[in-house]
């Protein structure tokens, strides 16, 4: 439910939906074959939906190689919901209106092909037709748009131009890791787009998703009696490598300091520093059309995680916050999850956006505060 | 001079009759806690299980939880190991897997890997004494404390029994004031460990219900752990259990939580 009301929006759910999910797994010679569809009702918007997870085959044809190809859900990178070096597809509507935080990543269309050495391991992702980020379009949450001048919802169509083409709009992403003594240790390289809307085409006002390089590295491993992460990323913006077309997104860096420790039995905290700078923020100023408000050079976000395992862990309490000193916003994450038996569970929690301005990360999404239940049965 | 000759005389057999008593009849404790380690986290140099786990509680409610565990012995001094844990059910659970790689005399790495997000996570805890999974099996049950931890003393050696009683070096981080273990003395196996509070009152006690020869080794095939204050009980079932199984080391790593090793697994 959402708990204020939004001028933008004029539904009081911000989810309702009963939905299934179907998984099968079958091996022939050596083939693995991995198939889960969702199967739901969108009480919000009033549709029936499919929505097709995971579907592909995995095969070994060397002892030193790995191929997976199809649908399938990609992750790397070392931050807790925040992501650098991870440039595959989030669903960050289905993350705020409270889905399970396994939509939070959204499947890839790819070819992944992985290397195995003595020195060092290679991911190879390969995928034929860009996967954008599950975006938020206005029809559930509103959000900030620059080009109106104020906040986005459902009678304020998204028109995108998103690059579509297969094998000319592919995308293809390569990390090279390895375990020194127990830190994982990884170089990142990335090719593609922006994976949600990063410019606008100033004749037609569609959205873009602007071409993007982006080049990084990370390392994890034990600090003190924690874990430590450390990772890095420059993103080349390459339609605005000067900075000065104000259409197109700047090119950015990006950095990430995370430390995770057991606070107490069944109590773990965590916290994260993560900065995003702008390259040319000189250019960027001096080309912003009147009117649009501009963004700081800097938007620096800290996190804090808790974690609190109660009754046999049966019951899970958490709570995560984004907050933004720069941007003077905030997001914080509560959830209670509760282990009825081993098949049936039910959780409740919320989404809770604050911000000083409307046209920053979370501030934009004040009025799309919610708060949710649900109950879950597996088999 | 001829008491002191004599005493000395008399002090020097006994020394020598203790002595053979001990060598002949019983190790020293912490030869025979040596040997109970390895009986019961070393065997082979490596091996697999399939484990079925029961938790009942003090008004007759049940959790099970059934996971396929491969462990590596990484050198021969008992001590430096890796597991991997597949979980099969519940089906919140289905293809998670938890991997260790478990250190003497610093913490242990593990790792979690989600399916559903693909995501390999660093776990942060460094407590062993909690809960392996819900149950009344601590972690440092299921990968073994390390001997040196606690000072051990022979408290009483039956006709099948060693009985020893072992104190914490440093009580703080431990929830007991000391546990006494029942050690079988022809297989060296733990039948019975007894974990003690600051009163001296029993609240924890583990329990070896059924052993079994596997590969000419013998095995625990059914343990029980009780919370003598909750009333919960956990039965681990152990099925498929083999020995010196030719995994390679890179098993336990980032590629094999990703695409679990089939052909180890079933």
């Amino acid at each position: 439910m959402r708990t204020q009301n939004d001028p933008y929006i004029s539904k009081d759910a911000s989810i309702l939906e009963p939905r299934l999910q179907l998984e099968t797994e079958r091996t022939f010679s050596g083939f693995a074959f991995d198939t889960a569809a969702d199967f739901y009702y969108d009480g919000v918007l009033d549709d029936a939906l499919i929505d097709l997870r995971r579907a592909s085959v995995s095969y070994s044809p060397f002892d030193f190689m790995d191929i997976r190809m199809g649908r399938q859900i990609l992750t790397w990178g070392t931050g807790d919901m925040i992501f650098i070096n991870d440039l595959f597809p989030k669903d960050w509507q289905a993350f705020f209106i409270g889905r399970d935080v396994e939509y939070l990543k959204a499947p890839s269309d790819a070819l992944k092909t992985s290397f195995f050495t003595d020195w060092f391991n290679v991911d190879v992702v390969y995928t034929p037709q860009f996967d954008n980020d599950r975006y938020i379009r206005g029809e559930r949450l509103s959000y900030w748009s620059d080009a109106l001048g104020r906040r986005a919802g459902e009678s304020d169509p998204v028109i995108v131009n998103k690059p579509d083409d297969w094998f000319q709009n592919d995308e293809a992403a390569l990390r090279i890791y390895r375990t020194i003594a127990s830190y994982e240790v990884a170089l990142y390289g990335y090719r593609g787009y922006w994976k949600s809307m990063a410019g606008q085409d100033p004749l037609s006002g569609a959205a873009l998703f602007p071409p993007l390089s982006a080049y990084g590295a990370s390392v994890r491993g034990s600090v003190g009696p924690g874990i430590g992460n450390l990772e890095l990323g420059y993103y080349d913006s390459e339609d605005d490598s000067h900075g000065d077309n104000p259409f197109i997104r700047n090119s950015e860096f990006r950095f990430l300091a995370g430390y995770e420790q057991e606070l107490a039995k069944n109590l773990t905290g965590a916290v994260q520093y993560y900065l995003e700078a702008m390259m040319d923020y000189g250019a960027y100023r001096n080309t912003l059309p009147a009117g649009i408000r501009p963004h700081d050079e800097n938007r620096y976000v800290l996190t804090f995680r808790l974690t609190r395992l109660l009754f046999d862990q049966d019951l899970t309490l958490s709570y995560f916050t984004y907050y933004s000193p720069s941007d003077q916003d905030a997001y914080m994450r509560f959830n209670a999850h509760y282990k009825v038996t081993d098949a049936l569970a039910v959780e409740a929690g919320a989404n809770w956006f604050l911000g000083r301005e409307e046209n920053t990360f979370f501030g934009q999404f004040e009025k799309n505060t919610n708060v949710y239940a649900a109950v879950r049965y597996s088999f | 001079m001829k008491p002191i000759v004599l005493v000395i005389a008399t002090v020097t057999l006994m020394f020598s009759v203790t002595f053979a008593a001990f060598s002949q009849d019983a190790p020293s404790a912490d030869e025979i806690v040596a040997k109970a380690n390895h009986a019961a986290y070393y065997q082979g140099k490596s091996g697999r299980a399939d484990v079925k786990m029961t938790i009942t509680d003090s008004q007759n409610r049940t959790r099970e939880r059934e996971f396929t565990i491969l462990r590596k012995n990484m050198d021969e001094k008992d001590q430096e190991q890796r597991f991997f844990v597949y979980f099969n059910s519940p089906a919140d659970v289905r293809k998670m897997v938890f991997m260790v790689w478990k250190h003497i005399g610093q913490d242990d790495d593990r790792w979690l890997y989600l399916p559903d997000l693909d995501l390999v996570k660093r776990i942060a805890a460094s407590d062993k004494r909690t809960s392996f999974v819900g149950s009344t099996f601590f972690y440092e049950d299921v990968s073994g404390r390390n001997p040196a931890l606690d000072t051990h003393e022979l408290v009483e050696t039956t006709d099948v029994y060693y009985v020893l009683k072992s104190t914490p070096k440093d009580a703080k981080g431990v929830e007991f004031a000391y546990y006494k273990t029942w050690i079988h003395k022809e297989t060296f196996i733990p039948v019975q460990t007894m974990y003690y509070d600051e009163s001296g009152k029993e609240y924890r006690k583990y329990t070896a219900l059924a052993v079994e020869p596997v590969d000419g080794i013998q095995t625990v095939v059914k343990g029980q752990m009780e919370d003598l204050r909750s009333g919960t009980t956990t039965v681990n079932e152990y099925a498929n259990v083999k020995y010196n199984l030719d995994f390679p080391d890179d098993i336990f790593s980032e590629r094999y939580l990703r695409k679990p090793p089939r052909e180890y697994l079933r």
